[in-house]
Order: structure tokens, then C-alpha cells, then sequence
């Protein structure tokens, strides 16, 4: 079977034959960025696809059922509609800012995507801090939705950005903390060591309760960081009808709704990545011939399906529950889910101290 | 700005804003504007602008005659429309003092329950939605679809049925009504068990609508609430069982009341109200009168001179229709006593001092239908 890392060594290998090092350096990175950008791209693809038909499934109707195959196409008509209409900035906005904002939470969206390992030997940047940089990076977000908020001059947007820069500061600590549970069992924030480290199983059965309990905060948390139903309070289109990005029109807001699905890629990935084991296949200890079956399955598989696992539960969030108020929002982050975290951690901790994991 | 505390610097000084909810926004559910002065996220004051729906029902009817005017009547509260023809024909039954057949009277009761059902599943859908779950809305439309269909098939209409005239009905219901309905009725109390699952029993839903938009017993009944919004608050107002009219009198039913005054409170009352509804349907299903559908009326109708009020339970709360005739065939002066005009009073006392959140909380359990207080 090809593996990617033979894939990426001949490819380093060709150019530097062609380049000289440094602008080897410069060609693979050039290439590394396309190839994410064009992975994610396609991945947001289909989760807008996916939400449509898990929106329909559960809402009692089809989705989109008319362009192309089943509404395949349907995504990529409307992208093609937004970047068609005009990207319409009102007078009153503060122009700079407005049309800055949507860039930079798209940037720092992509720029979390970094650390994350692919596949076996299909890792762009395998930084000793990975884990840390994605949750530092993934909060530089907010900033960019204070930015729309705040330049579109209207006061829903002031109040969702206003929301949004309370809630993604306060579910940032949770979402750390419990991330912080498995580095301590595992001894290190690289995420290929994180994924190495749950060869022998994944962190969730390893680890026992304190890391399940870590996994159901996460997921909150993130929800939560991405703005998503039950949390969706920054957008509430009950209350603000938009929210933050009420007066962006096209592609301004076309980026805003392709940064709310990467961002929930990201999440994705990092919950399989830390919690479900990367892209590693799925073991029990002592069967064997089990072990050896679930090893054909193909890396790329494995963790793919951990991400549209994960995405479903966040979608399946967004369709059943009601959202919260605000300050149940931030009673639920401060009063329970932090303190609870930071509790999680310490018998982490002294699970770790005792040796008493897998 | 009156929250303005001078003694701080001038950095840290906050003012009051200004956000005009409506009249375009997806919950006032309608062309309602609520010009609510916000510190932040706090409510500090809520004026609401009524007037962009009105269509001066009252001052038509004043040029058209009695049986035309009842069509109209099916455009104030268009969720209550069998209600309201029917509070009109017994106004106008009052003055003549017509006697209604018996199968008439049932089937009328048959027809403003269905309705009552109708509305509040609808309701329990936008409810939902106001609180940012979308998914019951669906569940909503589809239930209250299936009612639908037998107006449809009874009446000829969905919305404006225009069905109950005076003297009566418009005509028969289909011989296949009675068993229509049984296999409905069950299907209702399915529906009625997955809301519960769904909505009722969910923390969240449950927490954003305690406590919040306290409407107390006594502001209840100085603001003239009726209605569920009333009887949630503890105050007993059914006219049903107050001012029994098409032989309510002769069926059983408990007015659904509770004494928690919250927005919670009110969710309760209407689901109760919808089960309660069923009930007084199955009451009548098994013994159906027969007979006439429709007592002998003269073709152009003229009340006596004199005034004639005529009050009835719609899904919202008390409609009363107060008729000035001066003898010729068309009224002198209808006026309409419409449940959500007294009931968007309560929006404002029991806001203040809430969050954003809590204002659609409470808008959405009080039901206001926009066009019943504008006519």
C-alpha cells in the first residue's frame, strides 16, 4: 500500500533535485497551502451539504433535492450566487475594519489547521507546541467578530459581537482544560505524539472517566467557541437577526459562513486527534485478528470518519436544543463547566502521578 | 442618560440605546415594532408602535352588511377564524334571537376546538423558534397540516374559513367527518406526547422560560388580560365557562389554570388547553345531532335597533363583538374587543428590567397574532 509520507518524501525529493533549498522550501510550502485550502474547501463542501440534510432529515422535509444529484450541486450554486452579488458595505461602516474582519477570522481559521496531522507522515507542521497553538491561534477569531461587530456600525451586530467576544473568551478556558487532561496523561503537546501515544487505544477508553468527562466538555466548549446552536447567541436570529455580520452581503458573508465550517472542522479534527486517536485505527487489546482487520481500513478513513462523527453531534446540537440566554451561557461556563474542569484535571493529574491509566 | 453616573470617569460612563424590534424581525411574528431602550443587554424600557396592519376592518363593516362583515371578521385573528365568525353570528343570533340547530351548535364547538388546536400547535412551533429551537416549527406546521386538511375538505378553506354564518354553518360536514376525526385525534395526542419529548422535558427550554416575564395575578386583571396569558397568571376567565355559549354549558371541561404567573406558566396552561380541547371534542363525536345545519335566515339581515355585545373564547383570550344597530341592514357601529390588543399591554411590565432573550421568551408564551390588534 502507498503511504503518504512516501508520497511527500518524493515529492521533497523531486524538487530538490530541480531547487535549490530554499526555494524548495518556499515550493512545498506554496504547495502545502494549496492542497489544504483546496482540502478544506471541499470538506466545507460537503459539511454545508451534510447540515442541509441533517436539517431536512430531522425537520421533517428533503433539503436541497433539485441541482444536481440528490442537491449535490446545490452548495456550489450558491456559492457561485454569493460571489456574484455585490459585497455591499453600508455608509456608516468603518470601512477598513469591515472589510478587514472577515479576512482575519478566515486566516486564523486556516492558520489552526497547521499543526494537525492528516495522515501518517501527512503533517504540515510538526511544532512541539501543536495542541497549544491550536487553541491560542483559535481564539484570535473573536477578535475579527468584534472587529465585524464593532465596524458595522448597527446594534444587533454591536450586541452578537459583544456576545460572541464574552462567550468564545469564557469556553476558550474549558475547551483548554480539557484538552490539557489528555497532555497530561500523555506528556507532551505535540500533536504526533498525542496521536503515537494512542496506539495501543485511544485516549477516551484509556484514560477512564476524567477523560470522558473531558470529551463531553470539549465538545461543549467548542460547540460553544464556534458559535454553533445551543450557543448560537452571537448570531441569534430571534433576537439579532444576524447577529455580527448582519450588514455583510456576498462574499463578506459568504466568509463568515465558510469560517463557521472550518472552524467546526478544526474542532473536529483536534477532538479526534486528542480523544479518538488521530487517524489511527480503532484496537482492542488482546484481539488480534480484530486489531489486524480494523488496520486495513486506510488511515485517511479512520480519521475522516472520527470528523464527520464529531460534526454530526455538533449539527444534531444545532437541530434539537433551543438556546440558552446569556447569562445562562456564561453561568453555565464559569459556575459549572470551568470549575468541574479544573477539578477533571487535578484527578487527571494524580491519575497520571499513580500510573493508574492504560 | 438616566443610568449615566457622573461620579465615574468619563471612560466608564455607559449610555442607554435605542433598538427598534420590528417591524421586519423574524420573532414579533408580524408587523409589530417594539421600540425597546436597551443598557447593554438589560431591557429598560419597551414602547410598542402599533398601526402597520390596520386596515379599518371596523369602519368597513359600518358599509357593508352583517353576513359580509363576518368575512372580514376572519382577517383580525386569522389563527382563530371559526372563532371569531362565530362570536360575530351570535351577536347577530342574539339580536334576532334565532334559535341555532342543535347539530349547528356542535358542529360549531367541533370546529372553534379544532381551531383552539390549530393555533397553539402553531404557537408551540413559533415558540420554540423564538427560543432558537427550529426544529419544532416543522413539527408544528405538519401537525396543525393535518386539521387543515379537514377544513379543507369540510369547509373549502384553510385559513379564512368563513364557515359559521348566522343561523348556523354554511353547510353539512361530510358524512365522513365523525370518523375523520376520531382517526385525527389520535394522531393529535401523539403529537401532543412528542412535543413533551421533544421540547417540554429539555433543561434549556425549560430554564428560559422560568422565571422570566412575570406577569402577577393582580397586573393580570388591571391590564385585562384573558386568556391563556390570564389563566396562567391564576386569574379564572374562561368565557367558556363564564358565559357558556352554543352549548358549552352541557359539556365537560376544567379551565386550565396555574399559579406560576412566569412565561413557563403559560407553555403549561396552552399545552393543557390543547388536550382539554380534545377532550371536549371527543364529547361530542359520539353523539353528534342530527338534523338541520342551519336555521331559515332571511337573505339581507337587519337587527332591531339597539346595542348587542357578544363575547367568546378564541385561542388568544376573550373576544368580545359589540354592535350598534340602528335598524337598517347595516351595523351603525361593530366594534371588536380583541384578545391581544389587551394582551401586548403586559409586554411592556413584565420586560423591563430583562434580557434580549427574555423579551422573545415572554412575547412568544404571550401569542400575540399582529393583525388582531391593528383590525
Amino acid at each position: 500500500m502507498i503511504q503518504f509520507s512516501d508520497i511527500t518524501s518524493w515529492i521533497h525529493e523531486t524538487l530538490s533535485g530541480l531547487l535549490s533549498p530554499g526555494l524548495t522550501f518556499l515550493a512545498e510550502l506554496v504547495l502545502a497551502g494549496v492542497a489544504v485550502l483546496a482540502m478544506v474547501l471541499v470538506f466545507v463542501v460537503i459539511f454545508v451539504y451534510m447540515e442541509r440534510k441533517v436539517a431536512g432529515f430531522m425537520q421533517l422535509r428533503y433539503g436541497p433535492n433539485r441541482v444536481g444529484i440528490w442537491g449535490s450541486l446545490q452548495v456550489i450554486a450558491d456559492v457561485f450566487k454569493l460571489l456574484l452579488k455585490e459585497s455591499f458595505a453600508p455608509d456608516s461602516v468603518d470601512k477598513l475594519l469591515f472589510n478587514l474582519a472577515p479576512y482575519l477570522v478566515l486566516a486564523v481559521s486556516f492558520m489552526a489547521l497547521a499543526p494537525i496531522s492528516w495522515a501518517p507522515g501527512l503533517q504540515m507542521w510538526d511544532t512541539n507546541i501543536g495542541v497549544l497553538f491550536i487553541s491560542a491561534v483559535s481564539s484570535i477569531g473573536v477578535i475579527g467578530i468584534l472587529m465585524a461587530g464593532w465596524s458595522s456600525n448597527n446594534k444587533y451586530s454591536l450586541i452578537g459581537a459583544m456576545r460572541s467576544g464574552a462567550q468564545i473568551v469564557s469556553y476558550e478556558l474549558s475547551a483548554g482544560l480539557s484538552i490539557l487532561a489528555v497532555v497530561a496523561m500523555c506528556g507532551s503537546l505535540s500533536v504526533h505524539d498525542i496521536i503515537q501515544s494512542q496506539a495501543d487505544g485511544w485516549w477516551i477508553f484509556k484514560g477512564h472517566l476524567p477523560i470522558i468527562f473531558s470529551f463531553v466538555v470539549y465538545v461543549i466548549a467548542s460547540t460553544a467557541e464556534c458559535n454553533r446552536a445551543p450557543f448560537d447567541l452571537a448570531e441569534a436570529e430571534s433576537e439579532l437577526t444576524a447577529g455580527y455580520h448582519t450588514e455583510y452581503s456576498g462574499m463578506g458573508f459568504g466568509i463568515f459562513y465558510l469560517t463557521e465550517y472550518i472552524n467546526m472542522l478544526v474542532v473536529a479534527m483536534v477532538a479526534s486527534t486528542v480523544f479518538l486517536g488521530g487517524w489511527l485505527p480503532f484496537h482492542i487489546y488482546g484481539f488480534e485478528a480484530f486489531n489486524h482487520v480494523m488496520n486495513f481500513i486506510p488511515s485517511w478513513i479512520w480519521f475522516f470518519g472520527k470528523i464527520f462523527f464529531i460534526i454530526f453531534l455538533i449539527m444534531w446540537f444545532r437541530w434539537t436544543f433551543p438556546r440558552l440566554r446569556i447569562d445562562q451561557l456564561l453561568k453555565l461556563e464559569w459556575k459549572y463547566l470551568l470549575p468541574l474542569s479544573i477539578v477533571n484535571l487535578v484527578i487527571v493529574a494524580f491519575i497520571t502521578i499513580m500510573g493508574w491509566h492504560f | 442618560m438616566e443610568n449615566q453616573d457622573i461620579s465615574l470617569p468619563l471612560e466608564e460612563q455607559t449610555e442607554e440605546f435605542v433598538v427598534n424590534i420590528g417591524p421586519q424581525h423574524p420573532s414579533t411574528h408580524g408587523v409589530l415594532r417594539l421600540e425597546a431602550t436597551l443598557d447593554g443587554e438589560t431591557i429598560k424600557d419597551i414602547l410598542p408602535h402599533l398601526g402597520y396592519i390596520h386596515r379599518g376592518i371596523e369602519k368597513m363593516t359600518e358599509s357593508l352588511g352583517y353576513k359580509q362583515s363576518i368575512y372580514l371578521t376572519s382577517r383580525m385573528d386569522y389563527l382563530s377564524a371559526h372563532i371569531n365568525n362565530q362570536a360575530c353570528s351570535l351577536a347577530v343570533e342574539k339580536a334576532l334571537q334565532v334559535e341555532v340547530p342543535e347539530r349547528a351548535k356542535a358542529i360549531r364547538i367541533i370546529m372553534a376546538e379544532l381551531q383552539r388546536l390549530t393555533s397553539h400547535e402553531l404557537w408551540w412551533g413559533s415558540c420554540a423558534m423564538d427560543i432558537g429551537a427550529v426544529t419544532p416549527f416543522f413539527l408544528g406546521f405538519r401537525d396543525r397540516e393535518r386539521i387543515l386538511e379537514i377544513f379543507e375538505a369540510n369547509t373549502g378553506n384553510r385559513l379564512t374559513m368563513n364557515y359559521i354564518t348566522p343561523g348556523g354553518v354554511m353547510q353539512d360536514v361530510l358524512p365522513s367527518f365523525v370518523s375523520d376525526l376520531k382517526t385525527l385525534l389520535v394522531k393529535v395526542k401523539g403529537y401532543l406526547a412528542e412535543y413533551d419529548t421533544l421540547i417540554t422535558g429539555n433543561i434549556i427550554f425549560q430554564r428560559r422560560l422560568q422565571g422570566v416575564g412575570v406577569l402577577p395575578k393582580e397586573m393580570a386583571i388591571s391590564l385585562g388580560c384573558t386568556g391563556p396569558t390570564a389563566r396562567a397568571s391564576g386569574v379564572s376567565c374562561d368565557v367558556r365557562k363564564y358565559h357558556p355559549y352554543d352549548g358549552y354549558e352541557k359539556l365537560e371541561f376544567k379551565e386550565i389554570l396555574n399559579d406560576g404567573c412566569d412565561s413557563w406558566a403559560r407553555y403549561l396552561v396552552r399545552m393543557e388547553e390543547m388536550r382539554e380541547s380534545i377532550y371536549i371534542i371527543e364529547q361530542l363525536l359520539d353523539n353528534l345531532p342530527e338534523g338541520e345545519y342551519r336555521a331559515k335566515m332571511k337573505g339581507v339581515i337587519k337587527l332591531p335597533a339597539g346595542e348587542y355585545y357578544q363575547r367568546v373564547e378564541t385561542a388568544r383570550g376573550e373576544l368580545g363583538v359589540y354592535i350598534v344597530s340602528d335598524g337598517t341592514n347595516k351595523p351603525y357601529r361593530m366594534k371588536f374587543r380583541t384578545p391581544c390588543y389587551s394582551n401586548l399591554a403586559a409586554v411592556k411590565p413584565i420586560n423591563v428590567g430583562a434580557k434580549i432573550g427574555d423579551l422573545m421568551a415572554s412575547m412568544a408564551t404571550i401569542d400575540l397574532v399582529i393583525p388582531d390588534i391593528d383590525r
